[in-house]
Parts: structure tokens; C-alpha cells; sequence
């Protein structure tokens, strides 16, 4: 008897001794993709084991929503990846790892990332390096330039408003007896660039989040643009609370002239509409105030629950490199983050309308207001950007005015930002 | 070679009997040991194990929950703030209008699962009664038939709802076959009253299957003398209906009713993947409301999600309440009548 028992505790201890060799160099990443994002990924982390054999990466692919509701759950527990690709950079700040003295230099990441690191930082005195934007977006409208041609009406110029593009794209509907003019993403996060441009400024004086004048202004456009069937009530008004709600099949089956989304769309676009008709991406329209988009974007941030911080610092600063993030920038078709690869140009193996639709957001960079900076890094952003979409929808559901609505959507942020200060 | 054949059919006998007596010795120490009363514990244990786990604690979390608030998970990290999240709930001008209410997705939520919950049931149970009693008589494929209204029970929730949405989205099969009429499309699921009544159609579409079954068990164990009598004197299909098939189903109808209810207040997946909630709030149900305040909000407000679980809890324990009375009652009339 006594014999079996201590074979099988020496069992048990070879066992022990084989499974933490197998745990202690394992980092696992939780990705979802915009296009190729998490393959591409995977072929980084083979080329990154082989270079350092005691390091194992596992990338473990998800759909967008199990981030954004399914993550925030998993780190609240304690538990979860040691890295993630989110998009709620500020919202999930407390659960993030400062990986400086994990990084080769530190330097070169403020060198080169400085611009968006602050999105992750929890507040402006903070200064840790909390992980990398694997994109940098921008929002901005697509248009499909097949429609304007077969009712041989010319495409608005660079600085043309809103309303004008409404008046164009009204026209070419009606022309080519497409149902709709206009579609937007349902995402509080694309209302804001629009909104901007009409002179929202997201925050009064003492810094809370407002819905001022030019918000107003601008939801009484879209509201009206909602129910006068310049635009198709089933994407905003269709859906309940705060469903992120994409209008891109819309626009692919030729049912809309114009599309607001952002950058990330392009390899859709190019790979999904191809030869059915000629698109392009154009400048974001302008308002009373400016023309802007809103920047935004995903990043590997590394997480604090991690059991391996220094091989998580050692991943994220081989994918910074700098021609490895020039590759994955290249291969994912994605705009750089990164100072220095943005400066080189990235190499994009792509069609011409995909390329002309990448070059026209990259202009859109140095255009974006400040207003649309400080929002997109505002840890609680989404704490209006849900409420934009949730309430603006119901009232183009005809279910409360549009006064109701917006009443109901600065009552909410506030109370969204109470919850999150108890 | 019949020695080998019994052999072979003995085995699984004999393999039992082993296993029995491998246990029985061990059994007989315990219950030395620990004496035969207590050996029951031993057997209920782990499914008292199991429900304490997975139902009891989870429900006492939900209470803690319920009366405390913050963004934390951790229940010791969570400040008590009494009947704060129950009271923000309540706080409503006129509780017939939810646009008075502070928290208005919650009454919204509440009025429009009333709205199903009645609209449902009440059809769902015409409907399965008379499936079963078409059902219940004899005709050709009549198996076949019983199969086909099963079969959508054995689906899952969202498949049906998929099917479903597939169907009626605007470019779905519906609105084609009305544009290939000469019609003009119509948003089945953008348009409010539509799309509730989709909702409360795909609901029944899925389920009514099982309460068919229910009923029509039920109506299997009338006894045929009693028809039989009722045609010898003459008495009119309606009246056979009115007088022998009703009364005696009527304890299977009150377990449909209940259940029906039960699971109508509970709806969430169907609606959830069909329409989203939308538009607007117009298809919003109680769960659907718990779900996006704790999870999909951009704050997690989990103490609020807790305290609305909490109200739904307490509408159902009333539900099950009242079929405990109903189904006691109507044991109690049918004792009296057998005795």
C-alpha cells in the first residue's frame, strides 16, 4: 500500500512539474478581427516563438461583442487573456498592465505610439505604456460613385456640408430609384464625428460630458434624415438599446447612395463589392464648425491578471517593432499608429479603389478637431456614445420626441458616469 | 451452442450482481459507522451539493447584488446601499406612463412583457388545443403530423429565430414574394406592431408543440365510454365539447396556462436575436433589460440588473403560487367527486 502511494505521489509531482513548465511561458491573446487581424497574428506569434522558444502564444479568436461585454465581465473576476484587442480603450483601463519594465525602450514607444498611448492611460498624469494600437481609424462616409454617374450628377467637392451631400445623394436616389440616400452606422461613436462638425463639444467647462447646441443640431438633421426616408429607419430605428447595428449590406447591395462608416471597412469593401460598382471613400462633410471624422481603433493591451508580464511586455514590443508593424499594417490594411511607419508610408497591396480609399482617410488624420481627440480618449466615452444610440433610436422608432430623446440621452451619461465614480 | 446464447443474456445480469456485491461490503462499513439514518444524507448529498451551488447561492448573490451597488463583481467589494437600486427602479411619475419613470426602459420592458405575456399565452392555447384535437383523432399521416408539430420544439432558440429573421428582414423571403406580387416590401421587423406581432408569432410557432403534447395526452386519458355515451343520447359535437372534453382537460389547460405564462415572462433568446429588442424598445422584454443593464451598458450596473432580476423573481414565484392553488384545487374537487 504504502509503495502505491508513493508512486503515485511521485506521479502527481511529475505531473505538477510538467504542467507549470507547459503554463509558465504561455500568454494568451484574446483577438477578434476587423478583416485578417487575428490570422495575420498568428503568424506573428509563430515567427516570435521561434525566436524565443520558451514562449508560447496562444491567440484565441472571438466575435467583436464577446470584448465588449463578455471581457469586461472576465476581468472584473480576476480572470480573462494577458492580452486582448479591444476597442474600449479608457473603459477598461483598470484591469491593464504597465508593461515599461518589460520593454526593450521605453522611448521608442513614446516615440512612436505617444499619440494614442494616452487613450489607455486611466488619467493624464498617468504615464505607463499599457499596450498598442494594432489600428488607428477613422470614421468617414463611402459613396457609390456608379449611382452618381448613371444619374450624371457630380460628386459634391472636399468641402461641401452635410446638407449638401443630403441634397446630392437625395438626388442620385432618386434618380436611379435607389431606396435610400444615406446610411449611418448605428454607433454613437460615428454620430459624434458629424456631430463635431456641427460644433459639439462633448464636455462643458467643468469637464462632464453635455449635450449641447451642436449635438442638438445635428441630431435634428439625422432625426429628420430618419423620418423623411432619406435614410433607412430599419438601422437605427430598427433594433433595440444600444445594438451596434452596421449598414454596410445596405450599401454592398446598392440600396444606399452614401455610407458612414470608418476606415476599417475598406477590405470589405474592396473584397465583398468589388466589380459590382465604383466606390470611393471620401472627406468627412463639414458642418457649421468644421469637417471632421472621429479617430478610434483597436489595441493589444496587456492585462493585468497575467502570471507572465514579462513575456506579455516581450510579445507587445516585437509586434511595435518597427518592420514588424510595418508588415502587419501592410498585410491588415490598416492605418499606422505608429509615428514612424506612418511617416515611411506602408506598402498596401492593394486595388486602386481600396488604395485611393485608404489615401483619403490618411488625410482625414491631421483634420480631425481636437473635440473628436479628447472624446475618442475619454475613458467613459461610451457612456454617451450608448445612450446616441439607444435614445436617438427610439425616437426615430416614433417612440419619444426627438426633445424627449435628448433630454433622456444627457440623463443617462450622467448617470452612467455616477455609477462609474461609486 | 443455447448454453453460450443464455450466457450471453445472463451477462449483463451477472455483471450488475458484481458491481452489487463489489459495494456491498464498503456500504456495510458506513452504515456501521456512521449509522443508518445519516446513510440518507449521504445520498442526497451531492444533489444537495449541486442545487446549493448552481440555484441557492446563486440566488443569494442575486439578493446581495440586489442591495448593493458599484461597478465591482467581487460581492465583499460591493457597498451596501439598502433599497437604492429597488427605489431608482420605482421612481416613476405615473407608473401607466413610462416615459414619467426614471429608469423607463425598465417599465417599457415591463408593459410590453404584460403585453406578450397575455397576447402569447391566450392564442398559444387555442391554438395547441386545437392542433390536439385535430391531432386526437383518427386520420391518415396522423403520426406524421404530430411529428411536424413537434418538430420546431427540438430547435434551438436562436435557430428559430435566424429562420425566422431571414425570412422577414426586408430583403427576406416575405417581402420577396410580395415585391414578385406587384406589392410594395413592408418592414416586418422596422415597424412596431409588426414586429410585436412576430414576436409573439415565432414564439408560438416554436413552443406550441410541447403544450400540444401536453393536451393531447390529456385528451388520451378521457375515457371513450363517456363519448360514447354522450353519442348514444344524441348529445351535439359542441355540447360533447362543452360538457365531457373541457371539464376533463381542464387540469392539463391550467399546466399549459402556467407554464406557458411562466415561460412567456421569461422570453429572451427568440426576441433577442429577431428583432433586437427594436425598434426602439417595442419588442424590449424584463430579461432582455436585466441582460443590457448588467452587461451591455457601457457602466455595468449590476446591483440595478439584480434588483429588476429580483422583481421578475417575484412575479414568477406568484405565477407558480397561483398554479400550486389552481392545480390543489383541482385535486381537492376531483377527490371529492371520486369519493
Amino acid at each position: 500500500m504504502s509503495t502505491m502511494v508513493r508512486r503515485l505521489s511521485l506521479c502527481a509531482t511529475i505531473l505538477s512539474f510538467t504542467c507549470g513548465a507547459v503554463v509558465a511561458g504561455e500568454i494568451r491573446v484574446e483577438c477578434y478581427s476587423d478583416g485578417n487581424e487575428c490570422e495575420v497574428t498568428q503568424e506573428f506569434a509563430k515567427r516570435f516563438e521561434a525566436q524565443n522558444p520558451d514562449v508560447k502564444v496562444a491567440i484565441d479568436k472571438v466575435p467583436y461583442k464577446a470584448i465588449l461585454e463578455q471581457l469586461p465581465v472576465q476581468l472584473a473576476a480576476g480572470e480573462g487573456p494577458d492580452i486582448a484587442r479591444v476597442t474600449d480603450l479608457g473603459g477598461l483601463s483598470k484591469y491593464y498592465l504597465d508593461i515599461t519594465p518589460y520593454v526593450k525602450d521605453p522611448k521608442y514607444w513614446e516615440a512612436n505610439f505617444g499619440r494614442t498611448l494616452a487613450w489607455m492611460r486611466s488619467t493624464p498624469a498617468d504615464k505607463g505604456i499599457y499596450g498598442m494600437m494594432t489600428q488607428l481609424t477613422v470614421t468617414g462616409p463611402y459613396v457609390n460613385k456608379t449611382l452618381f454617374e448613371q444619374a450624371a450628377i457630380a460628386l459634391p467637392g472636399p468641402q461641401a456640408t452635410w446638407d449638401q451631400w443630403a441634397d446630392a445623394t437625395r438626388k442620385v436616389a432618386k434618380a436611379t430609384q435607389v431606396p435610400f440616400a444615406m446610411a449611418w452606422d448605428r454607433s454613437g461613436h460615428r454620430f459624434a464625428g458629424a456631430a463635431i462638425s456641427m460644433g459639439a463639444k462633448y464636455f462643458d467647462s467643468a469637464g462632464n460630458l453635455t449635450v449641447d447646441d451642436g449635438y442638438k443640431a445635428m441630431a435634428k438633421k439625422f432625426y429628420d434624415w430618419n423620418r423623411d426616408g432619406t435614410m433607412p429607419k430599419e438601422v437605427w430605428g430598427g433594433v433595440g438599446g444600444a445594438t451596434y447595428r452596421d449598414a454596410f449590406e445596405e450599401f454592398a447591395n446598392g440600396r444606399v447612395v452614401l455610407y458612414l462608416s470608418g476606415s476599417w471597412q475598406i477590405r470589405r469593401m474592396d473584397t465583398q463589392i468589388g466589380k459590382n460598382f465604383d466606390w470611393v471613400a471620401i472627406p468627412n462633410p463639414c458642418g457649421t464648425a468644421t469637417c471632421t471624422g472621429i479617430p478610434g481603433g483597436a489595441a493589444f493591451v496587456a492585462l493585468k491578471r497575467t502570471k507572465n508580464p514579462k513575456d506579455v511586455g516581450r510579445f507587445l514590443d516585437y509586434l511595435a517593432s518597427e518592420p514588424v508593424y510595418a508588415e502587419y499594417m501592410a498585410r491588415t490594411e490598416n492605418i499606422p499608429a505608429h509615428a514612424g511607419v506612418a511617416k515611411k508610408g506602408v506598402d498596401y497591396k492593394l486595388s486602386p479603389p481600396a488604395k485611393a480609399a485608404i489615401n483619403t482617410f490618411v488625410a482625414e488624420v491631421p483634420k480631425l478637431s481636437p473635440v473628436a481627440y479628447r472624446i475618442q480618449g475619454y475613458r467613459l466615452n461610451r457612456a454617451i456614445f450608448n445612450p446616441t444610440a439607444a435614445r436617438l433610436g427610439q425616437a426615430i422608432a416614433g417612440e419619444m420626441s426627438l426633445d424627449d430623446a435628448l433630454k433622456r440621452i444627457a440623463s443617462d451619461a450622467d448617470e452612467q458616469v455616477k455609477a462609474a465614480a461609486k | 451452442m443455447a448454453s453460450v446464447r443464455q450466457r450471453w443474456l445472463d451477462a449483463p445480469a451477472a455483471a450488475a450482481r458484481a458491481a452489487l456485491d463489489a459495494v456491498d461490503w464498503p456500504m456495510r462499513a458506513l452504515q456501521r459507522a456512521i449509522g443508518v439514518p445519516r446513510i440518507a444524507w449521504l445520498f442526497v448529498g451531492p444533489n444537495l451539493l449541486i442545487l446549493g451551488l448552481f440555484t441557492f447561492l446563486p440566488i443569494a448573490v442575486d439578493f446581495h447584488f440586489a442591495f448593493t451597488s458599484g461597478v465591482e463583481l467581487y460581492p465583499w467589494r460591493r457597498p451596501y446601499t439598502g433599497a437604492e437600486n429597488l427605489a431608482t427602479l420605482f421612481e416613476c411619475g405615473n407608473f401607466l406612463d413610462p416615459s414619467t419613470c426614471r429608469k423607463d426602459l425598465f417599465w417599457r420592458s415591463v408593459y410590453n412583457t404584460a403585453l406578450f405575456a397575455a397576447v402569447q399565452v391566450g392564442l398559444m392555447i387555442v391554438f395547441a388545443l386545437v392542433t390536439a384535437l385535430v391531432l386526437n383523432r383518427r386520420f391518415r399521416g396522423r403520426g406524421f403530423f404530430r411529428g411536424v408539430f413537434f418538430y420546431p420544439v427540438l430547435l434551438s432558440p436562436v435557430v428559430v429565430a435566424l429562420i425566422w429573421k431571414w425570412m422577414l428582414q426586408r430583403e427576406g423571403v416575405l417581402n420577396a414574394v410580395l415585391v414578385g406580387a406587384g406589392a410594395s416590401p413592408v418592414g416586418w421587423l422596422s415597424d412596431a406592431t409588426w414586429a410585436f406581432f412576430w414576436c409573439v408569432f415565432v414564439s408560438i410557432w416554436a413552443h406550441m408543440g410541447f403544450y400540444t403534447l401536453i393536451l393531447l395526452a390529456g385528451l388520451q386519458a378521457i375515457p371513450a365510454d363517456l363519448y360514447e355515451a354522450a353519442e348514444m343520447d344524441g348529445t351535439s359535437p359542441w355540447r360533447r365539447f362543452s360538457r365531457i372534453t373541457l371539464p376533463l382537460l381542464m387540469p392539463s389547460l391550467i399546466v399549459v396556462f402556467v407554464l406557458g405564462l411562466i415561460r412567456a415572462v421569461q422570453v429572451f433568446d427568440e426576441v433577442f436575436v429577431l428583432t433586437g429588442g427594436g425598434p426602439g424598445s417595442a419588442t424590449t422584454f424584463i430579461v432582455q433589460f436585466i441582460y443590457q443593464t448588467a452587461f451591455a451598458e457601457a457602466i455595468h450596473q449590476y446591483g440595478l440588473a439584480a434588483a429588476a432580476s429580483l422583481v421578475l423573481a417575484l412575479s414568477l414565484f406568484a405565477l407558480t403560487l397561483v398554479q400550486l392553488r389552481l392545480t390543489r384545487r383541482d385535486s381537492g374537487v376531483r377527490g371529492r367527486g371520486d369519493a
